[in-house]
């Protein structure tokens, strides 16, 4: 019975105007993590509903992107790839940008596209567009599988150093994450956001070394710069956990630094920005 | 911290939106930008932004009330009472302006029956992810499963995609998530609006157990009677306020006789009308008497005239303008609509814009004594619905002098008509 009153103490919700700018509070999403579970499990289960090939478009999005690039990239332009024959190249990068730019293209509709949600019933906001990133995750894990035959087929021998790619991935979805926040949240106000998306996802994937290698950029302070954006650092990890060579470690540093502070404003900006959805989307 | 038997305490709670052309303006970037251009410009030019009340409104003020345990409280009102921005903050959908208030343990609420059911989805698949919406834990449901499905009588059809669901299925499946999820406090809004006469009663019996087992019920509704049957006390709401805390039969009463028009006449405000109603703006209702009198009481035995204002903003074709009439108790009596008759209809399938009246007579005889409630449509068939007031006014009929009532004795029935009665004797004894 005693125990009783104090589960009913606990559970006591308060109502109360929501001011100014508030963190990110990880008990409560900690209580709600079925609902992330089952609604990443809804977005994976629908995005290949009613499609023939199903699941396997996860895989076939990569390879067809490698193709095209090879060829436009690697046989017309003969884009240099750090010596690397310009398949395995691509797709070693494209593999990150992949998972990357499907999380922010699903992440960024999500709270519009889950209006009725938003309108009806109470739970962190932010589950919405956690979950659209998490479902992405799980086609990249697949697409992963493509990346280890193709190094088979070109004889590219793998090291201990692949393991990198798990701390790399997490970068990665940080990063779409933090994206994600900011562009949510404001497409909630400004539908303008959808409209832009396609055209940052271009901007973004020619600002990242994915179909040309990191030295075309001069070393030095424009490096730097350039390792702002976080992709870059990803996929320069990416590409020294599968094939070795000069580690990225300030590009990768700098990158990091960038989600950082990227995740920690796009969750502030979207706690901010949540308490008016419900009245707003 | 409220005392322990209290499950709801609302301390002057009040939430302020923003109203029409505010946010309407800001909902592109470019018109942000436009409008920020021309506050700097106004600013330049020395003139006070003094707009900043008129852009707001109140749709709850002050609100302040409590519930124990166990308690089923009403909230009447009518539409645009704040009703729904209420149970919005109750359910924690969107923040107060100001003020306070706690909740004692799990809110769930029927008002989001089927919310997140995704239309590719089996029925299984929409049950699990519909309860972890509504805040159920896995296991709950794995445990609940059975009986969720046995309620809902789909069991057939369970793992087929709820789009080829008919929409009586769909609306089952989805009470059922809802009426298992048996949260501490219940809020219940209009969901008996909905649905066949079988699942209404299905519906209203489950919120009678969940009454019964001491949880808390928050019940809105325009149903006069299932308010008086499910609840104890009611609050009236109006304009954001709380009018009035009694017990139920007392507060129906006073929202009927009060909240309402009392001069048998009702103007709608600019406020009141939604936006979506666009081009149809409803202007007045009003009941005359025989002699023409705008009048809140009228006789049975005289013809009872019904008047409808409305403006057309533009041109509209297949409008039809009509009243339901219920009983106080929400009992329908009869629908009509202006154009039911076939010139009529011929002459008015297309209507210019304008302002006009849609007049009508209820012939002597009609109708027996008590109170009625007209609802107000306006509609194309099929295509849209532009205007809806279930409780648009409400009147009283007097029976004195109708054939019959030389017995004192109160007859049973919403009509009263006076039927040719013939008798005939067969033969004498």
């Amino acid at each position: 019975m005693a125990e009783a009153n104090l589960n009913s103490a606990a559970q006591v919700v308060t109502l109360k105007p929501a001011k100014g700018w508030l963190g990110i509070d990880l008990k409560e999403l900690w209580h709600y993590r079925e609902l992330i579970y089952f609604l990443t499990w809804r977005d994976i289960k629908v995005r290949y509903k009613q499609a023939v090939l199903g699941i396997a478009w996860s895989v076939l999005q990569p390879v067809l992107t490698t193709a095209i690039m090879t060829v436009v990239f690697g046989i017309l332009l003969k884009v240099e790839s750090d010596g690397l024959p310009y398949p395995v190249f691509a797709l070693s990068a494209l593999l990150p940008w992949h998972l990357f730019q499907l999380s922010l293209q699903k992440s960024s509709i999500s709270l519009v596209g889950n209006a009725n949600l938003l309108t009806k019933v109470y739970f962190p906001r932010v589950i919405i567009p956690l979950s659209s990133v998490l479902a992405a995750l799980v086609d990249f894990v697949i697409s992963l599988v493509l990346l280890f035959i193709t190094m088979a087929i070109y004889k590219i021998p793998l090291t201990w150093s692949v393991l990198w790619v798990i701390p790399l991935t997490l970068l990665t979805v940080l990063a779409a994450l933090a994206v994600g926040l900011w562009l949510s949240a404001l497409n909630v106000q400004y539908r303008d956001v959808q409209q832009m998306v396609p055209f940052l996802i271009q901007i973004w994937m020619y600002a990242t070394p994915i179909v040309y290698p990191i030295t075309t950029i001069p070393e030095g302070t424009f490096r730097y710069i350039y390792s702002l954006n976080p992709m870059v650092g990803v996929v320069q990890g990416f590409r020294w956990a599968f094939f070795g060579g000069s580690p990225p470690d300030m590009t990768l540093l700098i990158s990091s630094l960038a989600v950082l502070v990227l995740l920690v404003s796009g969750l502030f900006f979207f706690r901010r920005m949540e308490k008016t959805f419900a009245d707003v989307v | 911290m409220m005392d322990s038997d209290l499950s709801i305490l609302v301390r002057g709670i009040g939430k302020r939106y923003k109203i029409g052309a505010a946010q309407q303006h800001t909902d592109t970037l470019r018109d942000l930008i436009t409008a920020q251009a021309a506050r700097i410009g106004s600013s330049l030019r020395g003139k006070r932004n003094h707009s900043n009340e008129a852009d707001h409104i109140w749709a709850l003020r002050d609100v302040n009330f409590e519930v124990k345990r166990g308690q089923a409280l009403g909230i009447i009102g009518r539409n645009g009472a704040g009703k729904s921005t209420l149970l919005k903050v109750l359910s924690r959908v969107t923040d107060p302006t100001e003020g306070y208030g706690e909740l004692r343990g799990r809110v769930g609420s029927l008002l989001e029956v089927g919310t997140g059911f995704h239309p590719e989805l089996t029925g299984r698949e929409n049950i699990f992810l519909n309860g972890a919406i509504l805040g159920m834990h896995k296991k709950e449901i794995e445990a609940r499963f059975d009986e969720i499905v046995a309620f809902s009588e789909v069991e057939k059809f369970i793992d087929t995609p709820v789009k080829r669901y008919s929409s009586g299925m769909y609306l089952r499946l989805a009470f059922a998530v809802a009426a298992h999820l048996e949260p501490e406090i219940l809020v219940v809004d209009e969901v008996l609006a909905v649905g066949d006469a079988d699942f209404q009663r299905k519906c209203l019996g489950k919120m009678g157990d969940v009454a019964d087992s001491g949880r808390t019920v928050l019940f809105v509704s325009h149903n006069m009677s299932a308010i008086q049957r499910l609840t104890q006390d009611s609050i009236v709401l109006d304009k954001g306020k709380v009018l009035l805390r009694a017990p139920s039969a007392e507060a129906v009463d006073f929202y009927l006789n009060r909240g309402l028009s009392k001069l048998g006449e009702r103007f709608w405000e600019e406020d009141e009308v939604p936006v979506s109603s666009t081009p149809f703006r409803p202007l007045s209702i009003r009941i005359l008497d025989k002699t023409g009198h705008v009048s809140d009481s009228v006789r049975s035995v005289e013809p009872i005239r019904i008047e409808i204002d409305y403006e057309l903003t533009e041109d509209v074709t297949g409008l039809r303008v009509g009243y339901y009439l219920f009983t106080t108790r929400g009992e329908p009596v009869f629908t009509s609509f202006d154009i039911d008759s076939e010139e009529l209809f011929k002459e008015y399938t297309a209507r210019p814009k304008g302002v006009y009246t849609s007049r009508c007579t209820i012939p002597p005889d009609t109708l027996n004594e008590g109170r009625f409630l007209l609802g107000v449509n306006a509609s194309s068939y099929g295509i849209r619905r532009y205007f809806q007031d279930d409780q648009a006014l409400s009147f009283s009929v007097d029976s004195s002098g109708a054939p019959g009532t030389h017995w004192p004795e109160p007859r049973p029935g919403p009509v009263r008509p006076v039927l040719g009665w013939e008798i005939e004797q067969k033969g004498s004894a």
